[in-house]
């Protein structure tokens, strides 16, 4: 039925009963000025660059410095992945980010029985600091900042390229990065955990105090939200849980006796870019306040650095589809957008070929440009928070910022995250979204181009990156000559004090982990040692 | 009528991303089928004894680690050798094209890739279970 125009009153027929954000929250037809009479310049916004910095943590934002282009790769041998970073450096990147593989997150060398078949294909193969120094060869670390996604061994992969920098010559304090080091998320979504909760976080606070003393510019922990929202969580839970993850951290410092000025300012986060535009660009700014609000008000937080939220975003793998990988490049880009506006101070864009193996050079090449285009083409970096004060982005990041505080109160009433996680209650919440949002697409309820709606019969495959087997033979072939040439007394003495050092508990783990890797230790001998003091995880069924 | 049909979920391989296996196995349990999910990083040996010690119809494999060459026709050997060969496998995950009829060859009966719908491995199961 076609709309009248002649009479106002009348009004055309809706696609639909309801309409909802990706998250299945219910969005009006229209916001006005009604919607956001609540709203406070000063209090609820505040200009870029000032608390509770809900428009940007600095008053130039882009106008300044883009955000860091940080394409994550990893694949193959140190030596496969060591010119993927030259090629990628070559074409404009600005930070390095490392995928390592499923062996080396898991705490396994590559001669594991458990390494069998994985060996280099999530990521690339790291087993002892011989391969971190062919990972960064030709690549000076203090002119670089370098990404390393890794977690339960985080501790370990930082002291390989901590010695690597010594090698080089670079002075710690000179260097940047990120470790991602985040335990808990890993509890509650990505399931790569070895340690049970306790050493987990005994280790990550030891990282903090070594960290903020040794090296100073370094960031600790990226805590992240991106795999809970992977995992089938909604915005608003990947906001929540996340933040209260760094709630949970903070905890556990502060019980170990550091003084949350000396380490809050090296805590960062990790954000999903999903594709529902303005629900991500409020999940950005609300972050900002809630996390200004938790520092000031709840740790009292003096140095205002620590108050300041810096987050890393990546497009959301879970929303490319295999169908049609082409529009994947559309999604990227527009989630790419998202995080742009939201803010972000760096950022990865996913390839075309996610959904079916590790990127080709080509498409790796397409999502890096993706990023170039945004930020050089389309004006969108020329004002701070374009989007500030319509009605409805307004509306939806004052709604966001509530249910953090609702779900930071159940949080709260469970006995923190450690406990929460213990009665499964945020992997619960997290499975029942995912559960929901996979009926409502089964109902078309939500369209999918290319898989619920505009579908393709026969589509032309396209070319994929294959890691072969014989990646696997050189890995283990490099592995065992190591063993045989390496001063194998001297990697014993330094396991045995590096178990002395877990037993008692009471000292620091970095000066000792530092040793077993200088002496070539594999990361599966450090952490075998470790899951004999520490034990192993084991997943509550619920 | 007949009994529940009786499927392993599973997930062999170092990955954890378990979001898939257990959407599905929620969806087999409100078909009325009876499931059990075997937990993360499962040895092919770990996959196997569970399929026979819960006399189990279907075992359903999620991959999404690129292992799945090495792991899937390891499982399915060894379920030959167990004498299981009436145990209809199916494969879910990150799983190439190219890699289907290979994977096929081995003794796996589907491979559902990203963006399949619960409903039609729910079909797809109902219609090629060898009940016992």
């Amino acid at each position: 039925m076609a709309k009248d125009v002649s009479d106002p009153t009348k009004k055309a027929v809706e696609r639909s009963e309801s309409f909802t954000t990706v998250s299945g929250v219910p969005v009006e037809r229209l916001y006005t000025p009604e919607h956001i009479r609540d709203l406070n310049y000063d209090e609820d916004l505040g200009d870029p660059g000032k608390p509770p910095y809900t428009r940007g943590i600095y008053p130039e934002m882009y106008r300044s410095r883009l955000w860091t282009m940080r394409q994550f790769s990893g694949f193959g041998t140190a030596a496969d992945t060591n010119a993927r970073f030259h090629y990628l450096l070559n074409h404009g990147q600005t930070g390095l980010s490392v995928a390592f593989h499923l062996p080396t997150l898991m705490g396994y060398d590559s001669d594991h029985p458990m390494s069998k078949g994985e060996i280099g294909k999530c990521g690339v193969a790291i087993d002892s600091l011989a391969d971190m120094e062919t990972l960064f060869r030709g690549i000076p670390l203090d002119e670089i900042s370098t990404s390393m996604t890794t977690n339960a061994p985080a501790a370990i992969l930082w002291s390989m390229y901590l010695a690597v920098a010594e090698q080089q010559g670079v002075d710690w304090k000179k260097l940047r990065g990120t470790i991602q080091n985040d335990i808990l998320k890993e509890y509650i979504a990505q399931k790569t955990y070895i340690f049970p909760p306790k050493p987990s976080m005994k280790l990550i606070v030891d990282t903090f105090e070594f960290g903020a003393q040794y090296v100073p510019q370094w960031n600790t922990i990226s805590i992240s939200g991106y795999h809970i929202r992977e995992a089938g969580s909604t915005a608003l839970q990947e906001l929540a849980f996340t933040l209260y993850d760094g709630i949970e951290y903070i905890d556990w410092s502060r019980r170990a006796g550091l003084d949350i000025d000396d380490f809050a300012p090296r805590l960062s986060f990790f954000f999903n870019a999903h594709n529902d535009l303005f629900e991500e660009i409020a999940k950005y700014r609300a972050a900002r306040k809630v996390w200004y609000k938790v520092m000031t008000e709840r740790f009292h937080s003096k140095n205002p650095r620590s108050a300041v939220l810096r987050f890393h975003t990546q497009t959301a793998g879970c929303s490319l589809t295999a169908q049609q990988p082409y529009n994947n490049i559309v999604r990227v880009a527009i989630q790419a957008l998202a995080a742009v506006l939201g803010g972000t101070q760096s950022l990865h864009t996913n390839s075309l070929d996610e959904t079916l193996a590790l990127p080709t050079e080509h498409a790796a090449r397409i999502a890096l440009r993706t990023q170039q285009i945004i930020a050089h083409e389309t004006g969108v970096t020329n004002t701070v928070d374009p989007f500030a004060g319509s009605y409805f982005l307004e509306r939806l990041t004052l709604d966001m910022e509530k249910g953090c505080w609702e779900y930071f109160d159940r949080l709260d009433a469970l006995g923190g995250m450690v406990a929460a996680i213990e009665k499964g209650f945020p992997q619960r919440e997290i499975h029942d979204a995912s559960y929901k949002y996979q009926k409502a697409v089964e109902r078309k309820e939500k369209i999918i181009v290319g898989v619920n709606e505009f579908v393709m019969e026969d589509e032309p495959p396209i070319e994929i990156l294959l890691i072969d087997e014989s990646v696997a033979g050189r890995q283990i072939e490099q592995l065992e000559r190591l063993r045989q040439t390496r001063d194998n007394g001297r990697v014993r003495t330094t396991l045995e004090d590096l178990r002395r050092a877990a037993t008692a508990n009471n000292v620091n783990m970095m000066p000792g982990i530092l040793e077993c890797v200088r002496a070539y230790a594999t990361l599966g001998e450090i952490c075998d040692v470790l899951r004999e003091v520490y034990g192993v995880y084991e997943e509550p069924a619920f | 009528m007949d009994q529940k049909i009786r499927v392993i979920v599973a997930k062999p391989g170092l990955d954890g991303h378990d979001r898939g296996a257990k959407v599905v196995a929620r969806a087999f349990r409100d078909a009325g089928f009876e499931v059990i999910y075997t937990g993360l990083r499962q040895t092919p040996e770990q996959i196997v004894n569970a399929a026979l010690q819960e006399d189990a119809d279907v075992v359903g494999l999620s991959v999404l680690s690129g292992a799945h060459m090495t792991l899937c026709p390891r499982i399915t050997e060894l379920m030959k050798k167990e004498r299981l060969d009436d145990v209809l496998v199916v494969v879910g995950g990150i799983i190439p094209d190219q890699d289907i009829p290979k994977l096929k060859e081995s003794g796996v009966s589907a491979v559902f890739q990203p963006g399949a719908s619960t409903e039609d491995i729910i079909t797809y199961i109902r219609q090629n279970v060898r009940k016992k």
